[in-house]
């Protein structure tokens, strides 16, 4: 397995603060990469970072062996780099089908083999093709980021939060879904708040705490540790 | 009733050719609004421009050249604008982007006034849109007839844009959410220029419509039409296209239709449409179509 995104004491200022204070980290290629903090711990910061929105103060991005560092957004998209962001972000006024059209914005081949793709994964959404991206329910919308993040054929698709304000059935789905997509060889770099699901689901995991990493190791030393337990998990999960 | 539609018919034509006139640059006030959350107050002064533009090639070049020039050199006008004046403010606040607008407009009349050493300009007569015709008893020129068949078109090519292609999708999504159509890739600064080049090629085509009517352009010539175009915008929400051109045509009827009232009421024609923006802004700030939750500038 080789490295696909290396992550280089990275620092950057948001809001006027420095939200994230060098960090380090390396997602491997078809792995399930995950980033557990609080808030404010800098995971979005950095998730922002890497795919352009918010630039960095100092350190190195590296994808694929390339120097990304500071490019534009457009440019990352057209790396293999495509994120579903916090709180979903649907055009509400789109259809499904359009929000879809424009994952796939940068691309200039046929689409219909990768909205066959999507529908397969989320049934849901074929069933809704034609009906408003603001019409549909939370879990939905969820559903819509992801495919809409698809559309791109990312190398690396990025999770802000993907289980943010959705019911625990409906997270188990996504994260299902989750799997499903690394099995079909997507790298995953998620970040989240439900540090059990998450760390159930990642190879590797990050814990990011005031702009440090502070812990590392597979999602399932991450689940064994006292520490951990304590801080993320609750009582209820020891 | 048929005789009073036989009497106002001239005023009625009137109104909605002047109503097509002010849905051209309405929909380059509501769209710049769409996308950026900007009045765009240079925009009747581009509008001016064009005429000053119109004016000066006729002069020295026959007109299949000075129509096609006048388009260019607008958008190319609006283009510009963008890129030097709105483009650097960004991230700055709105505030900051929209005293830029004002000092282009000021900057457009002061260069209009220089140029013009501030003498009325003699519009050209474009040949074919000047012709009478006589419809229904009424005798018009030609320009009345083709303002709104051309506006209802171009309105209509507009909105099918915006629906089914790509860059029109693309433009939806950057009026929703800047920062997730970058991560679509989407390059939100071309999608922008493009808004204004939409913009200013309706509004050179609308001062070609409009200065038509008129014998000359001066450097404020621009003030007027703009202004009620933008009152038209925001009666019909601003942001929404088919909201500006409906309220473009009600408000260029009504105002001609006061005219025919006799020559007591003409005065009070242009009174119609403040009171009309202050009525809209009381009743139903976001105007007919808006958009329910924005805040304004």
């Amino acid at each position: 397995m080789s490295e696909l995104l290396r992550i280089e004491d990275l620092k950057v200022n948001y809001g006027g603060i420095e939200a994230v204070k060098g960090i380090s980290l390396s997602v491997e290629e078809g792995q399930i990469v995950t980033l557990i903090g609080a808030n404010g711990a800098g995971k979005s910061t950095t998730l922002r970072t890497i795919s352009g929105l918010v630039k960095a103060r100092s350190g190195r991005i590296t994808f694929a062996g390339e120097d990304i560092t500071g490019l534009d957004p457009t440019s990352i998209v057209k790396k293999g780099i495509t994120m579903a962001p916090e709180g979903r972000r649907i055009f509400p006024d789109m259809t499904v089908k359009e929000n879809l059209r424009m994952g796939a914005y940068l691309r200039k081949d046929d689409l219909s083999a990768d909205y066959d793709m999507v529908y397969d994964l989320f049934p849901r959404l074929k069933e809704r093709e034609w009906q408003l991206g603001g019409t549909l329910s939370g879990g939905e919308q969820q559903m819509l980021a992801v495919a809409r993040a698809l559309m791109a054929k990312p190398k690396m698709m990025m999770m802000d939060e993907p289980s943010l304000g959705l019911a625990p059935i409906v997270v188990k789905g996504i994260f299902d879904i989750i799997r499903r997509i690394n099995d079909q060889g997507v790298t995953i770099l998620l970040i989240e708040q439900n540090a059990n699901m998450a760390l159930q689901a990642a190879h590797t995991a990050y814990v990011l705490e005031t702009g440090r990493i502070t812990m590392t190791g597979t999602g399932a030393e991450l689940l064994a540790d006292e520490r951990i337990k304590e801080a993320y998990l609750g009582k209820a999960h020891s | 009733m048929s005789a009073f539609v036989q009497a106002n018919l001239p005023y009625l034509l009137a109104g909605i050719s002047v109503g097509g006139q002010y849905a051209l640059i309405a929909i380059g006030y509501t769209m710049v609004y769409g996308i950026l959350r900007l009045i765009n107050f240079a925009h009747g002064d581009v509008f001016m421009v064009a005429g000053l533009v119109m004016v000066y090639a006729s002069a020295s070049m026959p007109m299949y050249l000075s129509i096609p020039l006048v388009l260019i050199a607008t958008v190319a006008l609006g283009f510009t604008i963008e890129r030097v004046a709105y483009k650097p403010l960004r991230s700055a606040p709105r505030m900051s982007v929209m005293i830029s607008a004002i000092g282009v407009s000021y900057l457009l009349q002061n260069c209009a006034l220089y140029f013009t050493g501030g003498l009325a300009q003699m519009y050209p007569t474009i040949p074919w849109l000047s012709n009478s015709v006589t419809i229904g008893g009424a005798t018009t020129k030609m320009v009345t007839i083709v303002t709104p068949i051309l506006t209802v078109a171009l309105v209509f090519a507009l909105v099918l844009f915006i629906q089914k292609t790509k860059i029109g999708m693309a433009m939806r999504a950057v009026s929703r959410d800047f920062e997730t159509s970058q991560l679509m890739g989407i390059k939100i600064n071309s999608v922008i220029s493009m808004t204004f080049v939409i913009g200013c090629f309706l509004a050179a085509v609308g001062s070609l419509l409009y200065f038509t009517n008129y014998p000359s352009v001066i450097p404020t010539s621009g003030a007027m039409p703009g202004l009620k175009a933008f009152v038209a915008a925001v009666f019909g929400g601003i942001g929404s296209i088919p909201g500006a051109v409906i309220g473009a045509f009600l408000i260029g009827i009504c105002e001609n239709i006061i005219k025919g009232l006799g020559s007591n009421w003409t005065i009070f024609s242009d009174a119609f449409t403040f009171v009309l923006l202050i009525i809209v802004l009381l009743v139903k700030p976001t105007g007919i179509f808006g958009e329910k939750a924005t805040d304004k500038v």
